[in-house]
C-alpha cells in the first residue's frame, strides 16, 4: 500500500513539474522523476513475487526496459533542447509557442 | 392487321417517342415538323378506326404489366384494354389531333418554339391515348396528369406573355384541385378493392357498402369537374384561351375537357350503384349548361363565346349522366368533338386572317372567307341543333334521356339549348355577316388551313346518323329518337337563333339600360366566379401565406439560417482561445481528460 502511495505520488510530482516549469530542461528532469516512479513501481512489484500468468522476471526485465528507455530519452531530449538553444536562443516554453488558433 | 392491334401500347409509345424526335430535332426538321409530328395522331387514329372495323366488343385485346409491388398487399398494374369506348374515343383524339396538327402548320407558321410546340402536341396525344386505353384507374391517372402537363404547356406556349403565363398556372391549379379527388378516389379504392383495374373495381362495386361507393363515386366526380370546367371548377377555361386557338380546338374543346365525362362513363357501373352521386352529376352539369350558356351570351371576344360555349356543352353531357344515359353523353362527346373543333379552327381562321379576336372589330367575313364563313354556318347549326346536323341528335338524344327522368331540369336544359342558339346566332351575325368593321385586310388561309375545317364539317353535318352505330359500339342503349322533344328543340333552336341574329343587328338599345348592363357585366365574367374565388379562396390563402412568411420565414427560418453564421463565428472564438499553442496547457487538459475518464470508468465498473 505504501509503495503505491509513494509512486504515485511521485509520478504526480513529475506530472506537476512537467504542466508547470516553463524550462524545457525542467521539465525533461521532470520526465525523469515520472519515468523513475514507474521504475519504483515495478521493482517493488517484482519484490512482492512474479504475478500469475507472468513468465519469471518478466517485471524485472520491464523495469530494466524503462531504465534504458529513460536514457535514450535524456539523451534525445537533452540534443534537441541544445538545438532548440542555438536555434531560438531560449529554451523557455511560453517564448516558443509558435502554433496559435 | 391483328398484330398490328395487338401492340395497343403502340398509341402510347409511338407518340410519345415522336415527341422526343420532335423536341430534339426540331430545329433540325424545320418545315418538316408538322409532317413528322402528325405521324402520331395518325398512328392512333388509325390504330382506333381498326379496333372499330375489327369489332371490340367486350374488350377483346387487353394486356398489363406489374408496374409496382406494394409490401404484401399485392401490386399496381397498369395495362391496356380497347373496347368499343375506347376506340371510339381514340377515333376522337387520333382525328382531332391530325386536324389541328394539319392547321397548325398554317396557323403557327412563322411562330418562334414551334419544336417545342409539336412536341408538346405530340405527348399530349401521347398522354391521352394512354388515358383512354388504360385498363384501370391507375393508367388512367396517369394519362390524366399528363394532358394537364400538356394543358399547361400549351397555354403557355407564348409564356412571354404575362397574361398566358398567368392563365396555364390557373388553368393547372384549378384542375388540381379535381385531381386531388380523382387520387382520393384511387385511394379510398384501393383500400377497399386492393386492385385498382377497371375488371376488378367493378367486379366488387356491388359488394362495397353504399356509403363506401358513394364516396368514391363523388371523389372521382371531383376529378371529373375538375376536367371538364364543371361548376365550380369551370374558372380556367375562359383563360385557357391565352393559348393557341389551336391547342384550344384540341385540348379545351374536343379531347382533354372530354376526359371528366369519359371517366364518369367508364366508371359507370361504379357511379350507377350511387343514386346520390347520379344526382350530384345531373344537378352540377344542369347548372353548368345553363350558366356557361348565359355567360357566352354577352361575350366580346370569339373565343371567350366559344370557351363558355363547351362549358355548357360539358354540361350537357354530365347532366345525361346523372340521368344515367351515359351512350347519349358519349355520342354528344363525338358529335361536340367534331362541330367544336369545327368552330375553334375557325375562329382560328378567322383570327389569324382579321387579326383580332373581338367580335368588334369583325364583320361581313363570309364574303371575305367563304371556306370558313361555310364551315362555320354548319358548326354553328350543329350546335344550335338544326336537324339534320349533328348537334342535333346528340342534344336530343340527351334531352329526351334527361325529360324522361327529370323534367325539372330537362326545362332548365331547353332554356340552355334556347340560349346556345341565340349566342350562337350572334356570334355568326357579329363576326360574318354585315359590314367589316376592322381595319385590317381580311383573307382565307391556306389550304392547311381550309382541309381540316372541311373535313371537320363534313362530320359535323353527318355524324348525326351514326348514332345507332355509336350506341352499339360503346354497348349503350340507344334512345330512341322522340318526336315531340325533337320538334320543341327545334323550334327553341330556330326561335334563338332568330332572337340571336336580330339582337346582333341592332345597335344594342336593349343591352343600353343600367339595370341590363349591370347583369350583362355580370354575366360577362362569366357569374362573377373569378372575383369569388379571389375573395373566398385566394385572400384567406394570401393571408395565411403573409403569416407564414412574416414569421415562420422571416423570423423562424431566417433567424435560423442568418444566425448561423454568427454562432459559428461566437463558437469558434471560444475554441480559439484553447488553442493558444502553450504545450504544457495542452498536456494539463490531456491529464485532466485522463483523470476524468479513469474516474468515469471507475465509477460505472465499479458494481463488477
Amino acid at each position: 500500500m505504501s509503495l503505491l502511495v509513494i509512486t504515485v505520488g511521485l509520478f504526480s510530482l513529475g506530472l506537476y513539474g512537467v504542466l508547470t516549469r516553463r524550462d524545457l530542461v525542467a521539465i525533461l528532469a521532470s520526465i525523469e522523476v515520472m519515468l523513475g516512479s514507474a521504475t519504483l513501481l515495478l521493482v517493488g512489484l517484482a519484490a512482492a513475487g512474479t504475478p500469475v500468468g507472468a513468465h519469471e522476471g518478466a517485471v524485472e526485465a520491464t523495469g530494466v526496459m524503462v531504465i534504458v528507455l529513460a536514457a535514450a530519452e535524456a539523451a534525445v531530449g537533452l540534443a534537441l533542447v541544445i538545438s532548440v538553444a542555438r536555434r531560438f536562443k531560449t529554451t523557455r516554453v511560453d517564448e516558443l509557442a509558435e502554433v496559435k488558433g | 392487321m391483328s398484330g398490328f392491334l395487338d401492340s395497343g401500347w403502340s398509341v402510347v409509345m409511338l407518340p410519345l417517342a415522336l415527341a422526343v424526335v420532335v423536341a430534339v430535332s426540331g430545329r433540325l426538321l424545320g418545315r418538316l415538323t408538322p409532317a413528322v409530328a402528325i405521324v402520331a395522331p395518325v398512328w392512333v387514329l388509325a390504330y382506333g378506326a381498326l379496333s372499330l372495323v375489327e369489332g371490340v366488343h367486350g374488350s377483346a385485346r387487353a394486356d398489363s404489366v406489374e408496374w409496382l409491388t406494394i409490401g404484401g398487399a399485392g401490386g399496381l398494374t397498369v395495362g391496356w384494354a380497347v373496347d368499343g369506348l375506347t376506340a371510339v374515343m381514340l377515333v376522337v383524339v387520333g382525328l382531332v389531333a391530325a386536324l389541328v396538327v394539319m392547321f397548325s402548320a398554317g396557323y403557327m407558321h412563322g411562330e418562334n418554339g414551334l419544336p417545342r410546340y409539336y412536341a408538346a402536341l405530340c405527348l399530349f396525344t401521347a398522354a391521352m391515348s394512354m388515358l383512354v386505353v388504360a385498363d384501370g384507374l391507375v393508367g388512367l391517372f396517369i394519362g390524366w396528369e399528363l394532358v394537364g402537363t400538356c394543358s399547361y404547356l400549351l397555354i403557355g406556349f407564348w409564356f412571354t406573355r404575362p397574361a398566358a403565363a398567368k392563365a396555364a398556372v390557373k388553368a393547372f391549379l384549378t384542375t388540381r384541385v379535381g385531381d386531388v379527388g380523382l387520387l382520393l378516389a384511387l385511394a379510398l379504392l384501393w383500400r377497399e378493392v386492393g386492385d385498382l383495374s377497371y375488371s376488378a373495381v367493378f367486379a366488387a362495386a356491388p359488394s362495397l357498402a353504399p356509403g363506401i361507393v358513394t364516396a368514391a363515386s363523388l371523389l372521382l366526380l371531383v376529378g371529373a369537374v375538375g376536367k371538364s370546367a364543371q361548376f365550380p371548377l369551370q374558372i380556367w377555361l375562359p383563360d385557357a384561351m391565352e393559348g393557341p386557338t389551336t391547342v384550344s380546338a384540341l385540348i379545351h374543346a374536343a379531347t382533354m375537357v372530354a376526359a371528366g365525362v369519359f371517366l364518369v362513363a367508364r366508371a359507370w357501373p361504379l357511379f350507377s350503384l350511387s343514386s346520390e352521386a347520379l344526382a350530384v352529376t345531373l344537378a352540377i352539369g344542369g347548372v353548368t349548361a345553363v350558366g356557361a350558356a348565359a355567360a357566352a351570351l354577352v361575350q366580346s371576344d370569339i373565343k371567350k363565346v366559344l370557351a363558355y360555349s363547351t362549358i355548357s356543352q360539358l354540361g350537357f353531357m354530365f347532366a345525361a349522366l346523372g340521368v344515367g344515359a351515359w351512350g347519349a353523353a358519349i355520342f354528344h362527346l363525338v358529335t361536340h368533338a367534331a362541330f367544336k373543333a369545327l368552330l375553334f379552327l375557325g375562329s382560328g381562321s378567322v383570327i389569324h386572317g382579321s387579326g383580332t379576336q373581338e367580335l368588334e372589330e369583325m364583320g361581313g367575313l363570309f364574303r371575305k372567307m367563304p371556306v370558313t364563313g361555310t364551315t362555320w354556318l354548319i358548326g354553328a347549326g350543329a350546335l344550335a341543333g338544326l336537324p339534320p346536323l349533328a348537334g342535333f341528335f346528340s342534344k336530343d338524344e340527351i334531352l329526351h334521356d334527361v325529360a324522361g327522368a327529370e323534367p325539372m331540369w330537362a326545362a332548365i336544359l331547353f332554356g340552355a339549348s334556347l340560349m346556345t342558339a341565340f349566342y350562337i346566332a350572334r356570334t355568326t351575325r357579329l363576326a360574318f355577316f354585315d359590314v367589316y368593321r376592322g381595319s385590317g385586310h381580311p383573307h382565307e388561309g391556306g389550304w392547311s388551313m381550309r382541309i381540316p375545317l372541311i373535313i371537320l364539317a363534313a362530320f359535323a353535318g353527318g355524324l348525326g346518323f351514326a348514332a345507332a352505330s355509336v350506341a352499339d359500339v360503346v354497348g349503350a342503349h340507344q334512345g330512341s329518337l322522340d318526336l315531340r322533344i325533337a320538334l320543341a328543340s327545334t323550334l327553341f333552336a330556330v326561335a334563338g337563333l332568330l332572337a340571336g341574329w336580330k339582337v346582333a343587328g341592332i345597335d344594342h338599345p336593349a343591352f343600353a339600360r343600367p339595370s341590363f348592363e349591370r347583369l350583362a357585366s355580370l354575366m360577362r365574367t362569366g357569374w362573377g366566379a373569378d372575383t369569388l374565388v379571389e375573395r373566398a379562396v385566394l385572400s384567406p390563402v394570401i393571408g395565411v401565406s403573409r403569416v407564414l412568411y412574416d414569421f415562420v420565414d422571416r423570423r423562424v427560418v431566417d433567424g435560423i439560417a442568418e444566425g448561423a453564421a454568427p454562432g459559428a463565428r461566437g463558437l469558434g472564438r471560444v475554441f480559439t482561445s484553447l488553442q493558444s499553442g502553450d504545450a504544457q496547457w495542452y498536456a494539463t487538459m490531456l491529464g485532466a481528460g485522463a483523470v476524468a475518464l479513469l474516474a468515469l470508468v471507475s465509477y460505472v465498473g465499479r458494481g463488477l
